[in-house]
């Protein structure tokens, strides 16, 4: 119990360390995020309208889930060298998995009999993709959106070991935080998560078809 | 958009699948005067669905033809094609994320129709196929099987197209509410004159809707091609006899309606009204034991009679 009241006490007395930490690990996952999105969405929702590409689909996923992020980061010190890319790196290869297998099963798993009027009506791909497909799987694309930062902002932590900022920095050093700052940081991450994790939530309320609300 | 009734043509059209033997649709060949409703019937499997997915290319033809206006569904756009082609399905396939508005507005919106042209519309549509206006803004999920099926229909023809496809729209139905929507399909079809490709396997709902009849085998051949009544007295083969029933003769009593015969004059009797089949007179009265039947008006007066005898005539 002690433990806890140091750190916040430590949050207390080190507001702007944490909030320069807290922004670095924002960047950090929120550039790893960002980049997963734009590699995965398009293509698991392309492939998922095509209904082609499950190897892929579920293949990437399985692979990206096996390799432990501390390995990749490790590996990645020989392509990138120490510092934010290779951090940002590790993070995207954990981040595309649920995203894009997500995005693949919510267009894939479409009730076929909507999709075959959609294109009986003369909807063009696209048109059966944004204006059909995407609304009804919505729900699940922004799910794998969800689970994907919760990941990135979870393990962003490890980034220190590779010479990235981030709140990492705080919790592998307890030698100079003490346990009480260790704590204190791994608090900050937890919150961060748990924020991450709400908005989408309320996003994915706001976003479902209003249909399901009606009924 | 376009309008009015096309005259659809299958010139020995053909689908094969890679890698199984037979073909879905073998050789077709047949010609659907616009205006009319030709029924693709025969038993499940046999290649009815996979011929009429070949007219909007949801199936390419593999050999043949098939034309619209005289128009080979090869030489033209896709997506131009599918847009001036009505297309209902059994499974209704409404959009459960959009209004009822917006789903019978789909085609128009395609067609860059404004939003007022298309409220206009689409209320005129619900009250062409017999819903409340007021349904314009519910969704999907809040409606029964059939006003879903109505909903399917005014999708169809919120286009304005010159040809309708129809895959067993109302076989998901319950009988009851089936008879309701077969009758008003057909008192639709008297006002849009639409030409009409139904898929059914049932030879009932094939010899009420259709003014010709499309017989086909399995292995997607046609076995016979003409109006109910032809067909009904005169099976091509054992084929056609088996599927339309030891009952044909029967059947053939539902083509007539108690308006086409000569009535006596009005007697006492079971009423029944003149729009009623001769199959069903005959039912009726064999239900009440009555040797006459009193025939009435609209307006429910007695304006005649008629016999056993004569029914049977």
């Amino acid at each position: 119990m002690k433990t806890f009241v140091d750190a916040f006490r430590f949050m207390a007395d080190n507001p702007h360390l944490l909030l320069e930490k807290t922004g670095e690990h924002l960047e950090l996952s929120g550039a790893a995020l960002g980049i997963a999105l734009v590699l995965a969405l398009p293509l698991g929702l392309w492939l998922g309208h095509l209904h082609r590409g499950l190897f892929l689909a579920a293949g990437v996923s399985n692979v990206g889930r096996a390799l432990p992020s501390l390995v990749l980061i490790a590996f990645g010190l020989t392509i990138f060298g120490v510092g934010f890319w290779n951090n940002t790196a590790a993070l995207v290869v954990l981040a595309i998995p649920p995203i894009l297998t997500n995005a693949y099963f919510a267009i894939d798993t479409c009730d076929r009999d909507v999709v075959d009027a959609a294109r009986g009506m003369g909807m063009t791909g696209m048109q059966v993709l944004l204006r059909v497909e995407l609304p009804l799987g919505l729900p699940f694309v922004l799910a794998g959106i969800r689970v994907a930062s919760i990941f990135v902002i979870a393990t962003a932590t490890i980034a220190a070991v590779a010479g990235g900022g981030g709140l990492g920095q705080i919790i592998v050093n307890q030698a100079s935080y003490g346990l009480s700052g260790v704590v204190a940081a791994s608090l900050c991450v937890s919150v961060l998560a748990f924020a991450a994790a709400g908005i989408l939530t309320l996003v994915r309320r706001t976003a479902s078809p209003s249909h399901e609300s009606l009924t | 958009m376009p309008g009015q009734a096309a005259e659809l043509v299958f010139d020995e059209a053909t689908k094969r699948y890679p890698g199984r033997e037979g073909a879905a649709v073998d050789h077709l060949s047949l010609t659907v005067p616009a205006g009319e409703i030709c029924v693709l019937v025969g038993p499940s499997g046999g290649g009815k669905t996979t011929a009429l997915r070949l007219v909007n290319r949801l199936i390419e033809l593999t050999s043949g033809d098939i034309r619209i206006d005289g128009t080979s569904v090869k030489a033209q756009n896709l997506v131009q094609l599918r847009r001036g082609i009505g297309y209902v399905i059994q499974q209704v396939g409404l959009f459960p994320h959009m209004t009822i508005e917006a789903n019978i507005g789909t085609v128009p919106r395609l067609y860059g129709r404004p939003r007022s042209w298309i409220k206009t519309r689409s209320a005129e549509l619900l009250e062409l196929v017999g819903l409340d206006p007021s349904y314009a803004k519910r969704y999907p999920a809040q409606l029964s099987g059939g006003e879903r099926q109505r909903v399917g229909l005014a999708r169809a023809l919120a286009g304005n197209p010159p040809l309708m496809l129809m895959d067993e729209p109302f076989g998901a139905i319950d009988p009851i509410v089936r008879t309701r929507l077969q009758d008003e399909f057909l008192r639709l079809q008297r006002e849009v004159r639409k030409t009409v490709v139904f898929v059914t396997h049932d030879i009932d709902e094939a010899i009420k809707i259709g003014d010709r009849l499309a017989v086909i085998r399995t292995g997607g051949r046609l076995a016979q091609y003409d109006t109910p009544r032809a067909i009904l007295e005169k099976p091509a083969d054992d084929f056609v006899a088996e599927f339309i029933g030891p009952d044909r003769a029967l059947k053939a009593l539902s083509l007539h309606t108690l308006a086409e015969l000569e009535l006596g004059p009005p007697a006492d009797g079971p009423t029944c009204g003149l729009e009623m089949t001769v199959r069903d007179a005959l039912a009726l009265l064999l239900e009440k034991k009555a040797t006459v039947l009193a025939v009435t008006d609209e307006k429910g007066a007695v304006i005649g009679s008629i016999t056993r005898e004569e029914l049977l005539a």
